[in-house]
Protein backbone atom coordinates (compact mmCIF):
# COMPACT_ATOMS: atom_id res chain seq x y z
CA UNK A 1 0.00 0.00 0.00
CA UNK A 2 1.34 3.41 -0.95
CA UNK A 3 2.33 5.68 1.91
CA UNK A 4 -0.12 8.36 2.98
CA UNK A 5 0.77 11.25 5.26
CA UNK A 6 -1.41 13.84 6.97
CA UNK A 7 -0.39 16.22 9.69
CA UNK A 8 -2.04 18.11 12.50
CA UNK A 9 -0.79 20.61 15.03
CA UNK A 10 -0.74 19.89 18.76
CA UNK A 11 0.63 23.07 20.29
CA UNK A 12 4.25 23.47 19.27
CA UNK A 13 4.36 19.89 17.99
CA UNK A 14 3.24 18.66 14.58
CA UNK A 15 1.90 15.14 14.57
CA UNK A 16 2.38 13.36 11.25
CA UNK A 17 0.02 10.41 10.81
CA UNK A 18 1.53 7.94 8.36
CA UNK A 19 -0.10 4.86 6.87
CA UNK A 20 1.20 2.30 4.38
CA UNK A 21 4.74 1.29 3.48
CA UNK A 22 7.87 3.42 3.76
CA UNK A 23 9.98 1.90 1.02
CA UNK A 24 12.31 2.83 -1.82
CA UNK A 25 10.59 5.24 -4.19
CA UNK A 26 7.37 7.10 -3.47
CA UNK A 27 7.12 6.13 0.22
CA UNK A 28 10.56 7.37 1.17
CA UNK A 29 10.14 10.43 -1.05
CA UNK A 30 6.84 11.39 0.59
CA UNK A 31 8.32 11.08 4.08
CA UNK A 32 11.25 13.24 3.03
CA UNK A 33 9.00 15.86 1.43
CA UNK A 34 6.72 15.96 4.48
CA UNK A 35 9.53 16.48 6.98
CA UNK A 36 11.38 19.00 4.81
CA UNK A 37 8.10 20.88 4.26
CA UNK A 38 7.44 21.12 7.98
CA UNK A 39 10.98 22.37 8.61
CA UNK A 40 10.52 25.00 5.89
CA UNK A 41 7.40 26.15 7.76
CA UNK A 42 9.42 26.39 10.99
CA UNK A 43 7.61 23.35 12.45
CA UNK A 44 10.64 21.82 14.12
CA UNK A 45 9.03 19.54 16.70
CA UNK A 46 7.73 16.53 14.83
CA UNK A 47 6.02 13.40 16.12
CA UNK A 48 5.75 10.64 13.52
CA UNK A 49 2.78 8.40 14.22
CA UNK A 50 3.69 5.02 12.71
CA UNK A 51 0.70 3.08 14.04
CA UNK A 52 -0.47 2.27 10.51
CA UNK A 53 2.95 1.73 8.96
CA UNK A 54 3.30 -2.02 8.61
CA UNK A 55 6.43 -2.19 6.49
CA UNK A 56 9.72 -0.31 6.21
CA UNK A 57 12.74 -1.30 4.14
CA UNK A 58 16.34 -0.06 4.39
CA UNK A 59 15.47 2.96 2.24
CA UNK A 60 12.65 3.88 4.63
CA UNK A 61 14.93 3.41 7.62
CA UNK A 62 17.46 5.69 5.94
CA UNK A 63 14.79 8.32 5.40
CA UNK A 64 13.76 8.17 9.06
CA UNK A 65 17.39 8.72 10.05
CA UNK A 66 17.80 11.51 7.48
CA UNK A 67 14.69 13.26 8.80
CA UNK A 68 15.85 12.86 12.39
CA UNK A 69 19.23 14.39 11.56
CA UNK A 70 17.70 17.25 9.53
CA UNK A 71 15.33 18.15 12.37
CA UNK A 72 18.09 17.98 15.00
CA UNK A 73 20.36 20.14 12.84
CA UNK A 74 17.70 22.84 12.85
CA UNK A 75 17.35 22.73 16.63
CA UNK A 76 14.16 20.70 16.63
CA UNK A 77 13.20 17.22 17.73
CA UNK A 78 11.71 14.21 15.98
CA UNK A 79 10.10 11.39 17.95
CA UNK A 80 8.25 8.23 17.01
CA UNK A 81 4.83 7.06 18.16
CA UNK A 82 3.14 3.64 18.18
CA UNK A 83 5.46 1.38 16.26
CA UNK A 84 4.03 -1.80 14.77
CA UNK A 85 5.83 -5.00 15.72
CA UNK A 86 7.65 -5.31 12.40
CA UNK A 87 8.90 -1.71 12.53
CA UNK A 88 9.90 -1.98 16.19
CA UNK A 89 11.82 -5.20 15.50
CA UNK A 90 13.64 -3.57 12.57
CA UNK A 91 14.64 -0.57 14.67
CA UNK A 92 15.82 -2.91 17.42
CA UNK A 93 18.03 -5.10 15.25
CA UNK A 94 19.52 -2.02 13.56
CA UNK A 95 20.13 -0.47 17.01
CA UNK A 96 18.10 2.61 16.04
CA UNK A 97 15.60 1.96 18.80
CA UNK A 98 18.16 3.51 21.14
CA UNK A 99 18.60 6.55 18.86
CA UNK A 100 14.95 7.56 18.53
CA UNK A 101 12.63 8.51 21.37
CA UNK A 102 9.79 6.04 20.95
CA UNK A 103 6.39 6.33 22.65
CA UNK A 104 3.27 4.22 22.77
CA UNK A 105 1.03 7.03 24.06
CA UNK A 106 0.48 10.27 22.16
CA UNK A 107 -0.07 12.41 25.25
CA UNK A 108 3.18 11.16 26.77
CA UNK A 109 4.97 11.74 23.49
CA UNK A 110 3.74 15.32 23.25
CA UNK A 111 4.89 15.87 26.83
CA UNK A 112 8.33 14.61 25.86
CA UNK A 113 9.05 17.66 23.71
CA UNK A 114 10.79 20.46 25.55
CA UNK B 1 20.09 -30.04 -10.21
CA UNK B 2 18.36 -33.03 -8.63
CA UNK B 3 15.04 -34.25 -9.99
CA UNK B 4 12.23 -32.46 -8.22
CA UNK B 5 14.27 -29.31 -7.77
CA UNK B 6 12.69 -26.23 -9.23
CA UNK B 7 14.37 -23.29 -10.93
CA UNK B 8 12.94 -19.92 -11.83
CA UNK B 9 14.82 -17.07 -13.45
CA UNK B 10 13.79 -13.55 -14.41
CA UNK B 11 15.60 -10.53 -15.82
CA UNK B 12 14.53 -7.20 -14.39
CA UNK B 13 14.95 -3.66 -15.58
CA UNK B 14 17.05 -1.31 -13.46
CA UNK B 15 14.13 0.67 -12.11
CA UNK B 16 12.35 1.12 -8.77
CA UNK B 17 9.35 -0.94 -9.89
CA UNK B 18 11.59 -4.00 -10.21
CA UNK B 19 12.09 -4.00 -6.44
CA UNK B 20 8.37 -4.48 -5.76
CA UNK B 21 8.02 -6.97 -8.61
CA UNK B 22 10.88 -9.13 -7.31
CA UNK B 23 9.53 -9.03 -3.76
CA UNK B 24 6.01 -10.01 -4.84
CA UNK B 25 7.25 -12.82 -7.05
CA UNK B 26 9.47 -14.29 -4.33
CA UNK B 27 6.70 -13.99 -1.75
CA UNK B 28 4.45 -16.13 -3.95
CA UNK B 29 7.19 -18.71 -4.42
CA UNK B 30 7.94 -18.77 -0.68
CA UNK B 31 4.26 -19.19 0.19
CA UNK B 32 3.93 -22.00 -2.35
CA UNK B 33 7.03 -23.65 -0.88
CA UNK B 34 5.32 -23.78 2.51
CA UNK B 35 7.03 -20.99 4.42
CA UNK B 36 4.96 -19.37 7.16
CA UNK B 37 4.00 -15.71 7.30
CA UNK B 38 7.04 -14.55 9.29
CA UNK B 39 9.55 -16.34 7.08
CA UNK B 40 7.79 -15.04 3.97
CA UNK B 41 8.21 -11.52 5.35
CA UNK B 42 11.93 -12.15 5.92
CA UNK B 43 12.42 -13.69 2.48
CA UNK B 44 10.48 -10.87 0.80
CA UNK B 45 12.47 -8.22 2.64
CA UNK B 46 15.77 -9.93 1.76
CA UNK B 47 14.89 -10.11 -1.92
CA UNK B 48 13.80 -6.50 -1.79
CA UNK B 49 17.13 -5.48 -0.24
CA UNK B 50 19.10 -7.59 -2.72
CA UNK B 51 17.39 -5.96 -5.69
CA UNK B 52 17.76 -2.47 -4.15
CA UNK B 53 21.47 -3.22 -3.80
CA UNK B 54 21.68 -4.27 -7.46
CA UNK B 55 19.59 -1.29 -8.61
CA UNK B 56 21.43 1.36 -6.65
CA UNK B 57 24.97 0.21 -5.88
CA UNK B 58 25.58 -2.44 -8.55
CA UNK B 59 23.95 -0.95 -11.63
CA UNK B 60 24.24 2.65 -10.38
CA UNK B 61 20.58 3.16 -11.45
CA UNK B 62 21.66 2.95 -15.10
CA UNK B 63 18.65 1.80 -17.17
CA UNK B 64 20.71 -0.02 -19.82
CA UNK B 65 21.88 -2.51 -17.20
CA UNK B 66 19.81 -5.48 -16.02
CA UNK B 67 19.18 -7.24 -12.74
CA UNK B 68 19.08 -11.03 -12.85
CA UNK B 69 17.03 -12.83 -10.22
CA UNK B 70 17.04 -16.61 -9.89
CA UNK B 71 15.29 -18.89 -7.41
CA UNK B 72 16.07 -22.54 -6.74
CA UNK B 73 13.94 -24.75 -4.57
CA UNK B 74 15.70 -27.94 -3.55
CA UNK B 75 14.48 -30.59 -1.16
CA UNK B 76 16.16 -28.65 1.65
CA UNK B 77 16.04 -24.95 0.96
CA UNK B 78 15.04 -21.95 -1.09
CA UNK B 79 18.10 -20.39 -2.70
CA UNK B 80 17.95 -16.87 -4.12
CA UNK B 81 20.49 -15.30 -6.47
CA UNK B 82 20.51 -11.57 -7.28
CA UNK B 83 23.06 -10.60 -9.91
CA UNK B 84 23.85 -7.10 -11.11
CA UNK B 85 25.94 -5.78 -14.01
CA UNK B 86 28.19 -3.56 -11.95
CA UNK B 87 31.80 -4.05 -10.96
CA UNK B 88 31.24 -6.14 -7.84
CA UNK B 89 32.23 -5.50 -4.26
CA UNK B 90 34.00 -7.17 -1.38
CA UNK B 91 31.63 -8.15 1.39
CA UNK B 92 34.27 -7.57 4.06
CA UNK B 93 34.58 -3.94 2.91
CA UNK B 94 30.95 -3.12 3.69
CA UNK B 95 30.81 -0.91 6.81
CA UNK B 96 29.07 -2.32 9.88
CA UNK B 97 25.80 -0.36 10.25
CA UNK B 98 25.73 -1.20 13.96
CA UNK B 99 29.04 0.55 14.66
CA UNK B 100 28.55 3.69 16.71
CA UNK B 101 29.93 5.92 13.96
CA UNK B 102 27.52 4.45 11.38
CA UNK B 103 24.30 4.43 13.40
CA UNK B 104 23.11 7.69 11.86
CA UNK B 105 24.13 6.76 8.34
CA UNK B 106 21.24 7.09 5.90
CA UNK B 107 22.28 3.98 3.95
CA UNK B 108 24.16 0.71 4.26
CA UNK B 109 21.67 -1.49 6.13
CA UNK B 110 20.54 -3.72 3.25
CA UNK B 111 23.33 -6.28 3.53
CA UNK B 112 22.86 -6.39 7.28
CA UNK B 113 19.13 -7.10 6.94
CA UNK B 114 19.68 -9.88 4.40
CA UNK B 115 22.23 -11.48 6.70
CA UNK B 116 19.87 -11.19 9.65
CA UNK B 117 16.83 -12.57 7.87
CA UNK B 118 18.28 -15.45 5.85
CA UNK B 119 20.01 -18.65 7.02
CA UNK B 120 22.92 -18.34 4.60
CA UNK B 121 24.25 -15.26 2.84
CA UNK B 122 27.24 -14.58 0.63
CA UNK B 123 28.37 -12.28 -2.18
CA UNK B 124 30.42 -13.72 -5.04
CA UNK B 125 31.57 -12.46 -8.41
CA UNK B 126 28.84 -13.20 -10.93
CA UNK B 127 29.08 -14.26 -14.57
CA UNK B 128 28.55 -10.64 -15.69
CA UNK B 129 31.47 -9.48 -13.56
CA UNK B 130 29.06 -7.83 -11.17
CA UNK B 131 28.14 -8.87 -7.67
CA UNK B 132 26.01 -11.94 -7.15
CA UNK B 133 24.17 -12.17 -3.87
CA UNK B 134 23.44 -15.76 -2.90
CA UNK B 135 21.18 -16.37 0.06
CA UNK B 136 19.06 -19.22 1.26
CA UNK B 137 16.50 -20.27 3.81
CA UNK B 138 15.85 -23.79 4.95
CA UNK B 139 12.44 -25.11 3.97
CA UNK B 140 10.06 -25.65 6.88
CA UNK B 141 9.65 -29.27 7.89
CA UNK B 142 6.26 -30.95 8.04
CA UNK B 143 4.13 -29.11 10.60
CA UNK B 144 6.97 -26.76 11.40
CA UNK B 145 5.94 -23.25 12.40
CA UNK B 146 7.98 -20.39 10.98
CA UNK B 147 7.42 -18.40 14.19
CA UNK B 148 10.55 -20.18 15.41
CA UNK B 149 12.61 -19.07 12.42
CA UNK B 150 15.64 -16.83 12.52
CA UNK B 151 15.07 -13.10 12.27
CA UNK B 152 13.43 -10.06 13.75
CA UNK B 153 9.83 -11.20 14.25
Amino acid sequence: MALRATHRDAGSVTVVDLSGRITLGDGSALLRKTIRGLLADERKNILLNLADVDYIDSSGIGELVSGFTAVKNQGGDLKLLQLTKKVRDLLQITKLYTVFDVYTDEKAALGGFS
Amino acid sequence: MASGDKHLEITLETQVESVNLAEEMCLRVAEAAGFGEDDCYRIGMSVREGVINAFHYGNQERPEKKIHLALDITSEKLIIHVLDEGTGFILADVPDPLAEENLLSTSGRGIFLMRAFMDEFDVVQGRTGGAEIVMSKKLPGPGENSENGKGGE
